[in-house]
């Protein structure tokens, strides 16, 4: 049994906008009833080029429903320009959370308004790497290297596993997870993450407790839950000009790949969110 | 949830402890707690309520072999069903070294199949049988992959999921003629069917006790006198040393009462289920449109229906009607997590349009003719609901 969120099955037992907008200017028709989760999306828009009317119809299991009823309230008044901006994080976000193995029905949801405003813009296929392009990795659910790359890359995903999350491939005979895996593996070689936001400037303009502060909070949103989920954690013990000390604790204390873990997890990440000019080291 | 009030027709998943079972289980959870293995009299005299048990069981399959000190050594207490069938599987292989193939069913529980891909990994062979699209076996396809070469048979007594009850005895006299031996996990059909195993070629067969109203964790293993055995669980002398591992005492008092009822029962039981089944199925059906019972009808379970929505999906389903109170199950895959309708349903060849909306409904005897009302009541507005939120649905499959 799922435990899915309050707002989840708010959006599951109570839809908003189902149905089909009549005349409409965009429609979005995505997934299909072979795959277990298909959503229609239709949309119209008032004088002004805003989304007016936003409508759904959606085949699948309460969060691809909840997912799609999200999306439209999210997209409601949106221009197409903003609307074409929407991720399927915005989706998850609106809902609080969905469960890790349910991710593919916020993709699904960013698919099908990708898809219809392609369609109102008179393209054939909606730009976002669709089962159209690139070779087919995953058979049981024909998805192609091209998609397994975006999803990886909107999402952050490194781990064959959580591609089959977002949007199924190796889901059914699992395959295929090992050619995920070196598809995974050989973009992120190549095309090492999209160049973080600068903001060193602020950070060496702060004084020693806010600078703390911003260490601590990165550890504690981005970095901790990272070990957690291999049974480690870390805690911050000081920080001494642009060194962070930390102690790597639980599973982490005993790892041998603690090393990598501290340069390749924890400096990293509070290079990339707090200032590239960090260091860090363990005790 | 939204009602306290639950209508549970899942009992194939597990089924409720009834008083009397709770009863016979409470001395031993208690003031009678002594080990029956122990010298004393306070232990050793629970030993005597272990044999008891076993041969309450013994009597509701009719395995009627008994030593000379009047126990019935056929039956050995396991853990589970999941136990007894990777037991029954290893002990044949380890007994045949020079037989290499095991052959299961497609339809076979995840016990059987994933045991299978284990030994596929360990270098032995695991072929199964294909079924056809009411899910019945494809007894050629059997013969044909039946050689010298086949240690063991496995096929399940009776499905869990479309509740299709399976011609073991002449799937074991076909294992004979090779010289292979049959196995049947006979979970979901202990104390639904009428067992003679005194009468039967079946050489092994797998229980459990928490799907007849018997405590989860105890399983039973039925091993033919004169089949040689390999103990799976190395250890103590327990179970005459063909199970390590202290006797769980009270859910085997309890499983001893279960089998006891259900065997004093099943006549009426039989009835009184497919009755209730009947009920929900001719109820559903002229209620809503586009719907398939799956399975057999000519050879199934009297409690088990399940049936294929149209257009619609499992996990949604099960949800809203969880909202009334109501449990059942779904051979969907996203109940599950995985991304594929259950191996059955696809074996089967169930079409992907229905399969996704699948839903297995399994009654006990503790259900009620108001319980299958009720769910007549609040099932056929869920339904319209989600297929109104569907893409697939059109509003003409309504006449």
């Amino acid at each position: 049994m799922w435990n899915y969120n309050e707002k989840v099955m708010d959006h599951f037992l109570n839809p908003r906008n189902v149905g089909e907008v009549e005349n409409p200017d965009g429609v979005g028709d995505v997934g299909n009833i072979t795959c277990g989760d298909a959503l229609k999306l239709t949309f119209k828009l008032d004088e002004s080029g805003r989304i007016a009317d936003v409508k759904f119809k959606t085949f699948g299991c309460a969060s691809a429903i909840a997912s799609s009823s999200a999306l439209t309230e999210l997209v409601k008044g949106m221009t197409l320009e903003e609307a074409a901006q929407v991720t399927n994080q915005d989706i998850v976000a609106l809902l609080g959370e969905l469960p890790e193995a349910k991710m593919h029905c916020s993709v699904m949801g960013m698919e099908a308004l990708q898809a219809a405003i392609a369609n109102y813009r008179g393209e054939e296929v909606a730009d976002n790497g669709d089962d159209h392009e690139g070779a087919i990795i995953c058979r049981c659910f024909g998805v192609t290297d091209t998609k397994i790359r975006n999803v990886a890359r909107q999402n952050n995903l490194h781990q064959a596993t959580e591609i089959t999350n977002f949007c199924k491939a190796g889901g059914a005979c699992g395959s295929c997870l090992d050619e995920i895996q070196r598809v995974l593996d050989e973009m992120w070689k190549a095309a090492p993450a999209a160049e973080p936001e600068k903001k060193d400037d602020d950070f060496n303009k702060l004084t020693t407790v806010q600078k703390v502060f911003r260490v601590q909070e990165v550890i504690d949103k981005e970095i901790r839950p990272l070990l957690e989920h291999d049974g480690g954690s870390i805690e911050l013990v000081d920080l001494a000009g642009n060194n962070v000390i930390v102690r790597l604790t639980g599973r982490c204390s005993s790892c041998p790949s603690a090393g990598v873990t501290l340069k390749y997890t924890v400096q990293d990440k509070l290079r990339e969110f707090v200032s590239s000019d960090l260091t860090v080291e363990s005790i | 949830m939204a009602v306290d009030k639950v209508i549970y027709v899942d009992n194939n998943a597990t089924t409720a402890i009834v008083p009397e079972v709770l009863d016979a289980m409470m001395p031993f959870l208690t003031n009678r707690y002594g080990n029956p293995g122990s010298i004393h009299t306070f232990g050793g005299s629970v030993a005597a309520e272990v044999e008891k048990a076993r041969l309450k069981v013994a009597e509701l399959l009719n395995a009627d072999h008994r030593n000379p000190d009047g126990e019935a050594t056929e039956i050995i207490f396991t853990s589970c069903g999941t136990e007894s069938d990777n037991a029954a599987i290893w002990s044949a292989l380890l007994t045949n070294p020079e037989r290499k193939k095991v052959i299961a069913s497609k339809v076979e529980h995840p016990a059987i199949l994933n045991l299978g891909r284990e030994l596929e990994r360990r270098g032995y062979i695991f072929e199964t049988i294909p079924v056809d699209n009411h899910g019945r076996i494809d007894l050629e396809a059997l013969e044909e992959a039946l050689d010298e070469n086949t240690a063991i048979v496995s096929v399940m007594y009776a499905n869990n999921e479309i509740g299709n009850i399976y011609p073991v005895e002449k799937i074991a006299e076909m294992a004979h003629r090779y010289g292979a031996l049959f196995h049947t996990d006979a979970v979901q059909a202990v104390g639904k069917v009428p067992i003679d195993l005194a009468n039967s070629q079946i050489d092994m067969l797998s229980c459990s006790g928490h799907k007849l109203h018997a405590p989860k964790g105890i399983g039973v293993l039925y091993v033919r006198r004169g089949i040689r055995f390999r103990p799976f669980i190395a250890g103590g002398h327990q179970e005459k040393a063909r199970r390590g591992g202290t006797e769980n005492v009270a859910s085997i008092a309890g499983l001893g009462k279960a089998a006891e009822l259900a065997g004093a029962n099943m006549a009426q039981e039989v009835e009184y289920l497919a009755m209730l089944r009947d009920r929900l199925e001719a109820g559903l059906l002229a209620k809503i449109p586009r719907i398939k019972i799956n399975g057999d009808m000519d050879s199934r379970l009297p409690n088990t229906s399940s049936v294929s929505f149209e257009f619609i999906e499992g996990e949604a389903i099960l949800l809203l009607l969880n909202q009334f109170g109501i449990c059942a199950s779904s051979g969907s895959a996203c109940t599950t997590g995985s991304l594929e309708p259950s191996h059955v349903l696809r074996a089967m060849g169930i079409p992907y349009t229905s399969a996704h909306g699948t839903i297995r409904f399994s009654f006990s005897r503790c259900n009620t003719v108001e319980e299958v009302d009720y769910i007549l009541e609040k099932l056929p507005p869920v339904i319209a609901t989600l297929r109104k939120l569907s893409p697939y649905w059109k509003e003409e499959y309504n006449a």
